[in-house]
Order: C-alpha cells, then structure tokens, then sequence
C-alpha cells in the first residue's frame, strides 16, 4: 500500500518535472539557438541539418565583426547610462510619491491613486506622439534627455512601492518622527533601506524594459552616438540576410549577457534581501 | 518639570467619535496608566500627547507650554511602542544611537560618506557612543548592540526600544501596550523593570494598556477611559474600592465585580442593612466583600457551579436561586469547602456593597466608603 503510493508519488513528481523541462527548454530554446548561430559561419547557418556546435568555429570571427563592425562597446555604455539614469530618476519621483500615498493622510490622496492606476492602463505607446511633440517642442530630439525625460515618472513603480511602503507598519514611521526625523529622512533612512526587496524588484523590471526597448529609441533617436544597444544592433540587419547574421546573433548575445550575468549574480542576494525584511 | 495636561480633548475619525472630552493633568514624574478596553481611545490619546496625531478640539501642554502644531521631536517626550518599531535594517547601537545622532549632528554632518569628514563628528560620535554603551549597560543589552532586530527575543526588543527611548532624555515618556507582545512570565518581570526604571529616571510616564492588573500593580494613578470618556482618574486602591462608575468597577478588579441587578434577591434582603437609594438599579460587590454559608432562610443563595483552585484562594462561582446571574466569592483554603452542586447561603458585607442608577453612575453610599 505504501510502496505503491510512494511509487504514484515518485511518478508524479517526475511527470511534474517533466512538464517543467520542456517548458523551460521552450522558453531557452530561442537563446540556444542564438548562440549556436552566433558561433557558426554564414554557409554553415542555412544548412537544412542542425548541429548546436558549429562544424567549423566562426565564433571569433562573428564576435570580432560584432564589436568592431559597429560600436558596440558604444552601444553597451549608452545602453548603461541611460538604464541607469532613467532608473535613478525613476526613484527620485516614485518613493517620496508613493510614500504619500501609503502614509500621509491629505485630501484627495484616494483619487491621486486612482490616476495613478489609470496610468499604469495606459500603454507607453500610446503617448509617443504626444512624447515625440514634446521633445520636438523642446528640441531634445535625438539627445540622451530624448531617451530618458520620457520615462522618469512611473506609475507602476508608485504603484509597487505604495503597496510595498503600506505593508510598514505605522509605529516604525511614528517612531522616526519621535526620533526627530524629517519626512525626507524617514524616506531615505527608514524606508528605503525596509523596501529593498520592492526597490530591486522595480529595478529589474526598469532595467529590463528600458536595455530592451527598441520601440522608443527608434523613434526619440538616429545618432550612432548615442543609440542603446537593441537600437544599435538594428545596424547588422541587411535586407539580403545571410552574410551578417552570424555577427548579428554574436550581437544579440552581447547586448543580453549583461542582464544574464547581473541577474545570476543578484538572484541570491534578492531572496535574502526577502527575507530579511521578512522579520520585523 | 514635566506635568501633562489636556483639556477637553477630541478627536474624531469621519463619523465616529473618539475622545469625547478629555480633560487629564499629569504631575511631574507621576506614572499614570490609562487603561480600557481596545478601540476606547487611550491609544489615540496618547498619540495626541505625542503630537503623532492632531486633535479636532482641546489643548495639550507639556511642561507648561501649550504645545498643539508642536512636531513630535519638539515635545521632548519618547515613546514605546507595542510592536517596539525598532529600525530592521540598523543594528541594536544604531537604532539606540539615531535619536541622538538626527538631535546633535547637523544636516551635513548626517550625509553618507561626506558626513564623516566633516570637522567635530568624531567628537560627538564617540559621545553618542558613550551614552548609548551607557543606556544598553543598564537595560541589559550591551552585548547585543552589533546585533539586528531580527536576530533578538521579544524580551530584548523591548529593552532596546526602552533604551532608544531613555538615551536622550526625555522628560516624558509613553508607553502603548508596551508589553503585550511578551509571555505572561516576561510580562510580569518587565513590569517590575519599568517601574525601576520609572523610579530611577523621576521622569513622567504615562502608561496605556487593556490589561488592569498591569494597571493596578505599576502606577500610581490610574486613569479608566471608556468609549472615548475619561470615567475616572485615581490611585489604584481607590479605583477598587471606590469605583464612580459602574463600567470602572467591571474593568478594574480581577475576578470581576459582581453585578446584580436590583430587586433579583428576594426583595433585596441582604443588604435590607444597607439604605438602597431610591435610584438604585445594579447592586455590586467585589469577590471577597461576601461569604458563603450554609443554606439560610433569608439570605439569598444559590448552586455553586465552579470552582476554581488558585492554592491560595478559592473562587467560587454561585448560581443566584431566583436569578441568572452568577456571582463568584473568594474563600481562602482553610474556610469549609464546597463542592460543585451543593447549596449555599451567601452574606454579603453591606458596607462593602456598592449600588449604581440607571445609567451605571455611583448612588446612595459613595461618602461611607470615600477614602
């Protein structure tokens, strides 16, 4: 009896892991694939067979043409700078609104988060003309501002840090006021370092989508100079396809390592940073 | 000198009402407990005291300043809280060292990194140092200044948010519910270490609870709020003995008072004695204002139900014969015992009976017993 459900339990444990590799295998499958071409040369790449290893390497020479071909190292450097920026930015307006919104009591402060919920409705796309006009106006088109001003108010984040700034209890903020700090020092000394883990979780979604967006730097941006790095590799694509997908691929492979490497190196820090906060 | 004094306080919060005119004078260094049920405001009070919430009406005075739109921080009181609210992120030192650090650095100096090289912060720091080694050494905790909140028992919590709060000297201190996070065992022992604490220090406390018997055994006044209504202020024995209000006397005492309602004992007979004022509706008596004896003609009586062995006394509940109610008198070990079911007679001592009107206030007898 016993040895029978233990052995349906092991069975479902395997179907169950099963079921996990083979979606986890779909969602790697495309990165796989980008490397193996990146490895491979241009008459190695449409053969009807597949190797995942190359027959002949080309893999140095791919990744030489991505980096010299266009400038990639550029690219990455702007692609770091304007993350980093909008990310900053992005704090400097979301915590002290969304503190307000958690903790202070005022009037109209229900309907203030009201807009921001229907803010987090509206699709950025929808307000790139609007944006585009505006920097037009300004005439910041095609400068860094052009890539950043857009994005430094986040409804999402006010939205994420709120519900994470409400979960705090009172008596920590009523305290820091009998201590004799000021709302701005609460914010910066009390509830920032308690909201870690909401602030590295904003942060991945932040960096992530902004390293990514080809949709906004297309249009705000035509300048090598500063193009980020999903722009930049735009570069490789030629309307023939098929000498440069190999570089093109080494490209891709560069622009996304970055986020690969910083994620794998902060994934246990973000789960003690959970827990630690966890303990009050 | 630090007296607290508030005059007609109220608060309200939308429709509800939360204090209905409070009015309290605090003497210097006195330890005032304001005690009642939850959600009968005396958290709100004290945090209007604080300056952590603003009044709808009233005046709040601290050391004889008015101090209403006074920002917490220049009160001069300090607060303990039930949850402690200590800092999670900082270690036991920090979280000790951080109001004296937003009181004595200036802005500048208090900025990461630069904050350090900026002329006289090596000198207050090691100051800071010094008080708050100080403070941890007599609250028990200076082995554990390097440690994090998380990472201590509720019992040395509560000794580093008592050490956050005396470190800078305050001349008033306030206390929610400070211990009922604790076991009982703990409870009892850090009550007897506030009230050391109250004594070395000779500094105002006030004191909130729900729980009477901390009341009773920490303060020297104790003030009984009920549904936002201060219902009586004085020294413990006097609130026992003497209670003006009838909800005072079923909050203070533990067993409870008991109540019965007039005209329930056959023609109120026991304490024919005792003048009933007219007004009198509830007739109440504490646990050991009565004794049990057999079953009499003429006294009431009842069944005894329950009985509750405390070694030292013996608490007997009575079923009233003519009535629901049951009551419960304290018999001492060595009196003639009763057991569950048998019949018993109950004399109640007239002159420690109390009689209340209709809407619960103290009638007929409050100037016999007035200490």
């Amino acid at each position: 009896m016993s040895a029978h459900r233990r052995r349906s339990r092991v069975a479902g444990r395997i179907a169950r892991h099963a079921l996990l590799v083979v979606s986890a295998a779909f969602a790697l499958l495309p990165f796989v694939w980008m490397v193996s071409l990146s490895l491979k040369p241009p008459d190695e790449i449409f053969q009807p067979d597949f190797h995942l290893w190359p027959k002949t390497f080309h893999g140095v020479e791919n990744y030489r043409v991505a980096l010299t071909a266009a400038p990639m190292l550029r690219f990455l450097l702007n692609g770091v700078f304007v993350c980093a920026v909008i990310f900053a930015l992005q704090l400097v307006i979301c915590v002290p609104c969304a503190y307000a919104l958690a903790k202070l009591r005022f009037r109209g402060r229900d309907t203030l988060f009201s807009a921001v919920l229907v803010g987090l409705l509206v699709p950025p796309q929808a307000l790139a003309i609007p944006h585009f006009v505006l920097l037009y106006v300004f005439g910041l088109l095609d400068t860094y501002a052009a890539l950043i001003l857009p994005w430094i108010i986040s409804a999402f984040g006010i939205f994420l840090l709120r519900q994470f700034f409400r979960s705090i209890p009172d008596e920590i903020i009523h305290a820091a006021r009998l201590d004799g700090l000021g709302e701005f020092e609460i914010i910066w000394r009390i509830m920032m370092p308690m909201s870690a883990p909401a602030l590295a979780a904003f942060g991945i979604f932040s960096v992530v989508a902004h390293w990514n967006d080809l949709f906004w730097p297309l249009i705000a941006v035509r300048s090598e100079d500063i193009s980020t790095p999903a722009l930049g590799i735009l570069l490789f694509r030629d309307d023939e396809a098929g000498q440069f997908l190999g570089p093109l691929m080494a490209g891709a492979t560069i622009i996304v390592a970055p986020l690969l490497l910083a994620f794998l190196f902060a994934q246990r820090r973000f789960i003690d940073g959970l827990a630690t906060t966890a303990m009050k | 000198m630090a007296e607290i004094e508030l005059r007609g306080i109220e608060k309200r919060y939308g429709e509800v009402s939360v204090l209905k005119g409070v009015s309290l004078k605090i003497q210097d260094g006195e330890f005032l407990t304001l005690v009642g049920p939850s959600g009968c405001g005396k958290s709100t009070l004290l945090r209007i005291i604080a300056g952590l919430e603003d009044q709808d009406a009233g005046e709040v005075s601290v050391g004889g300043r008015l101090v209403d739109g006074a920002r917490p921080k220049d009160r001069d009181v300090a607060m303990v809280f039930q949850s402690y609210a200590l800092y999670p992120h900082l270690t036991v030192f920090d979280n000790i060292a951080l109001p004296l650090r937003t009181r004595r650095l200036s802005f500048a100096q208090r900025l990461p990194l630069i904050g350090r090289l900026l002329p006289g912060r090596t000198g207050i720091e090691r100051s800071i140092r010094m008080e708050v080694e100080q403070a941890a050494t007599m609250l028990d905790v200076a082995h554990l200044l390097h440690r994090k909140p998380g990472q201590l028992s509720g019992g040395q919590r509560q000794r580093v948010a008592l050490g956050r709060a005396m470190v800078r000297h305050p001349t008033v201190f306030l206390m929610d519910e400070p211990l009922s996070n604790l076991d009982a065992k703990l409870r009892v022992q850090m009550r007897a270490e506030i009230t050391a604490l109250h004594r070395r220090l000779g500094v105002t406390f006030v004191y909130v609870t729900h729980d009477q018997s901390e009341a009773m055994t920490m303060a020297d006044r104790v003030a009984v709020v009920i549904g936002g209504e201060l219902l009586q202020v004085g020294p413990p024995e006097k609130l026992y003995r003497d209670p003006q209000d009838l909800r005072v006397a079923e909050m203070i005492g533990s067993p409870k008072i008991n109540v019965v309602a007039r005209g329930r004992w056959a023609d109120d007979r026991p304490i024919l004695s005792a003048i009933l004022a007219p007004q009198t509706r509830h007739l109440a008596f504490r646990p050991e204002a009565a004794v049990l004896t057999t079953p009499t003609a003429g006294l009431p009586g009842g069944t005894v139900t329950d009985l509750e062995n405390l070694g030292s006394d013996i608490f007997v509940h009575v079923a009233l014969r003519d009535g629901s109610e049951t009551v419960v008198i304290r018999t001492a070990p060595d009196e003639p015992r009763f057991s569950l079911g048998c019949a018993v007679g109950l004399k109640v001592d007239a002159a420690r009976l109390m009689q209340f009107d209709e809407a619960g206030r103290r009638c007929g007898d409050i100037e016999r017993v007035a200490a």
